[in-house]
């Protein structure tokens, strides 16, 4: 029967509903899952690279608690993170190893840019020694402002993230 | 053998036994900046640091603006502890300018400079912490700090960077009720700080770890020319809330905590004791502080100073913190610098790590008190 | 020379006179014990209550900063700064001096100053900008002297290590803290 239902003229439309079938079935309910086992257990990278670490490191206090949304700053090796969250002001000497540090990362990597001297420069735009934002050195996906953000602000951001990779391709 | 080097490659022999290590940036056991560590084995034959991954050119920028725009600037080295870096800025403004200080406003002052230590001191803390692997002496203090956070927030407005002094005194007044709020709040801290004690400086690890590790003489913290805890750890009485009293300290009653074992147990305890010490300091000021005035001066705008230089001092948590002003009759300043405890103390490094265990240096090393942002200014 | 509007003895006492007035007295036997020892090599530039500054020319210095450790028990230097003055030419170079040892010194920070000349196009480490280093004298000078080598382009002969602190390895500009670097924009 199956012989007669598949003929060389609808093979190619057959396999198509059978792809999409397969699709609907199982890949995507499995990338899904893949995605879901990433946004919660987001690990970034222990670099600090300038003032806005101070309320970095109030997020992951007792009050803020950032830790329930599975960010702990792993603090093992780089190979093991997935998360930059570039801490504010960006100096000329801090970029080259911004970007060392980028590139030793495992795919999927995902940046926050974090204060507004990470977006734009800030208060800091006409300063010798500072890039006016991180944009030409990394591929930022969330921009949280503030001077520094409130804790608050910066899991909103992570919230943001979150969502963004609930969207993404899983593979 | 190779005979063609590529361009721009060059060789260097390297000794067999001595291995360079970068203690670099992204480092589990550094802040923002690089140790060069050279070892042998285990032991730690010389360091070299190497600061300036967070330098901004402050004192570039703040001859660009004038006094007062160079508020919010000149606080960022030190988020956290905003009000005592700008203290010596305004105290050398206000003598450049011939300006007189409200009385309220001075103890208001005082307040704020002893409520900025503990949320420097904890925060300090709390990263020493994580450096040893002791994942209490992170929590505790992160949570404890949020309840002096709370206090600033409610006389200035901002959780960090206040930018709450300003030549001629305080930005605003004290909200209503502060004064009740402020001393419960500051009675359950002390009655916090009281168990570390316990928990931190009687702990067993704790003490194996720091104990005789990083010993600095009495001899070369003075020659050294090192400030603040690290100096009062080896046995230096000194400390400028005393020895020369700035605003209103020389109405209050400030006892000066000199250990003197000199290694990294006591320079990890001194500022504990010193924040004991900021509850008294809080307390007496609430009390002696007068009920009513103004607490700012009215400025005329565009102020200029003559042809004058000032050199002012402050204690801070990281030790003394100093600003030297020269003015030229405009209305921005000729030339600022600010010189900074961590940028003194950062000598102890080099002369401390040579000899030590490669396991010891992150003790060691953030026990200086070492604020990178704030040195590289 | 003195600065006597800012001494703090002058607002309570005395009628308006034409001569100056009084200078505090313990930082007055302070410098009269330098200028007493060393005439007119020194020059100073004002007695103020607990600061002093005096000027010195950069051959003399190295003595005159013996003189201030051995004789009036100066022990550390707290900070050295460099401040340009295109106009005349030099780039004065001040070491606030302090002391922790005696007990009458507390509060006292004394301002050694020194001038070098000043080179329009600067090749730092190779043209005339030199002073002779206080290492020797006070060790703690040793991260800052560094800093205004690097910032302002002024070489300390006999300082062992001349060599960037801050600025990026491949700055390759004008030192930034000399008036003609121009931030950007303005």
């Amino acid at each position: 029967m199956l012989k007669d239902l598949v003929t060389p003229q609808n093979a190619n439309a057959f396999v198509g509903k059978l792809g999409d079938i397969l699709v609907k079935a199982i890949d995507q309910p499995l990338g899904y899952a893949i995605n879901w086992g990433r946004l919660w257990s987001l690990w970034p990278v222990h670099i600090e690279t300038a003032c806005c670490s101070v309320e970095f490191g109030a997020a992951s206090g007792p009050r803020y608690d950032v830790e329930r949304f599975g960010i702990i700053e792993a603090f093992g090796s780089l190979r093991q993170c997935d998360l930059v969250v570039v801490q504010g002001t960006i100096t000329r000497k801090m970029a080259p190893r911004l970007r060392l540090v980028y590139d030793q990362m495992p795919e999927p990597k995902y940046v926050i840019a974090m204060g507004a001297c990470a977006i734009t420069g800030g208060l800091y735009f006409d300063s010798y020694n500072v890039l006016p934002g991180i944009d030409g050195v990394l591929p930022v996906d969330v921009y949280v402002p503030g001077c520094p953000p409130r804790p608050e602000t910066l899991i909103q951001g992570c919230m943001l993230l979150q969502e963004k990779i609930k969207r993404m391709k899983a593979r | 053998m190779t005979t063609q080097l590529p361009p721009g490659i060059q060789l260097e022999k390297v000794d067999e036994r001595i291995m360079t290590l970068n203690v670099g940036p992204q480092h589990p056991g550094s802040g923002h900046m690089r140790l060069i560590i050279r070892v042998d084995g285990d032991r730690i034959v010389s360091c070299d640091p190497d600061p300036g991954y967070v330098h901004r050119g402050e004192e570039k920028m703040a001859e660009y603006r004038n006094y007062i725009t160079n508020i919010p600037h000149l606080e960022r080295p030190v988020i956290h502890d905003s009000c005592n870096i700008l203290y010596p800025y305004c105290l050398g403004v206000e003598e450049l300018l011939g300006l007189q200080v409200p009385e309220r406003a001075k103890y208001v002052r005082v307040i704020a400079s002893e409520l900025n230590r503990f949320t420097y001191t904890l925060y300090w803390l709390a990263i020493y912490g994580i450096f040893l692997g002791h994942s209490t002496m992170f929590m505790w203090p992160a949570g404890d700090r949020e309840f002096a956070i709370d206090l600033l927030e409610k006389l200035t407005g901002a959780r960090v960077t206040h930018a709450y002094f300003v030549p001629g005194g305080v930005r605003n007044d004290l909200p209503a009720n502060f004064e009740d709020v402020c001393l419960r709040q500051v009675n359950y801290l002390e009655k916090r700080l009281k168990t570390y004690g316990d928990i931190f400086y009687d702990n067993p690890i704790l003490i194996s770890r720091t104990e005789k590790t990083g010993v600095l003489s009495r001899q070369d913290a003075i020659r050294l020319g090192t400030t603040g805890t690290v100096l009062r750890a080896s046995g230096v009485d000194y400390d400028l809330r005393v020895k020369e009293p700035y605003d209103v300290y020389d109405e209050l009653d400030v006892h000066t905590n000199v250990l003197k074992n000199g290694d990294s147990y006591d320079r990890s305890k001194t500022p504990w004791l010193d924040m004991l010490e900021s509850c008294n300091i809080i307390r007496q000021a609430l009390e002696k502080m007068p009920k009513s005035g103004s607490v700012r001066v009215k400025l005329k705008p565009n102020p200029k100073g003559g042809n004058d230089e000032v050199y002012k001092r402050v204690e801070s948590g990281r030790g003394a913190l100093g600003a030297y002003i020269v003015s030229r009759s405009k209305p921005e300043p000729y030339r600022v610098k600010l010189s900074v405890g961590s940028f003194r103390n950062l000598i102890c490094m080099p002369h401390l790590l040579k000899g030590e265990k490669l396991g010891n240096m992150p003790a060691v090393y953030w026990s200086l008190n070492y604020w990178p942002v704030e040195a590289d200014r | 020379m003195s600065d006597s509007e800012n001494s703090e003895q002058e607002i309570q006492a005395q009628p308006v006179e034409e001569k100056q007035p009084d200078l505090p007295k313990f930082e007055k036997d302070q410098s009269d014990k330098i200028t007493t020892k060393f005439g007119s090599k020194t020059e100073i530039a004002f007695v103020k209550p607990n600061r002093i500054k005096i000027n010195v020319k950069k051959e003399d210095i190295l003595d005159v900063a013996t003189f201030i450790r051995d004789e009036l028990n100066y022990d550390h230097a707290e900070s050295v700064t460099g401040v340009d003055f295109p106009a005349d030419k030099e780039i004065e170079v001040v070491y606030h001096l302090g002391s922790y040892t005696d007990p009458q010194l507390d509060k006292q920070v004394l301002s050694l100053a020194t001038r070098a000349t000043r080179e329009d196009d600067p090749n730092p480490g190779k043209d005339s900008t030199r002073l002779p280093s206080l290492r020797d004298i006070f060790y703690s000078v040793e991260f800052h002297e560094r800093e205004c080598f690097e910032m302002l382009g002024v070489f300390f002969d006999g300082h062992p290590d001349n060599r960037r602190l801050l600025l990026p390895e491949d700055w390759a500009d004008l030192p930034p803290l000399r008036k003609d670097f121009a931030i950007k924009g303005r």
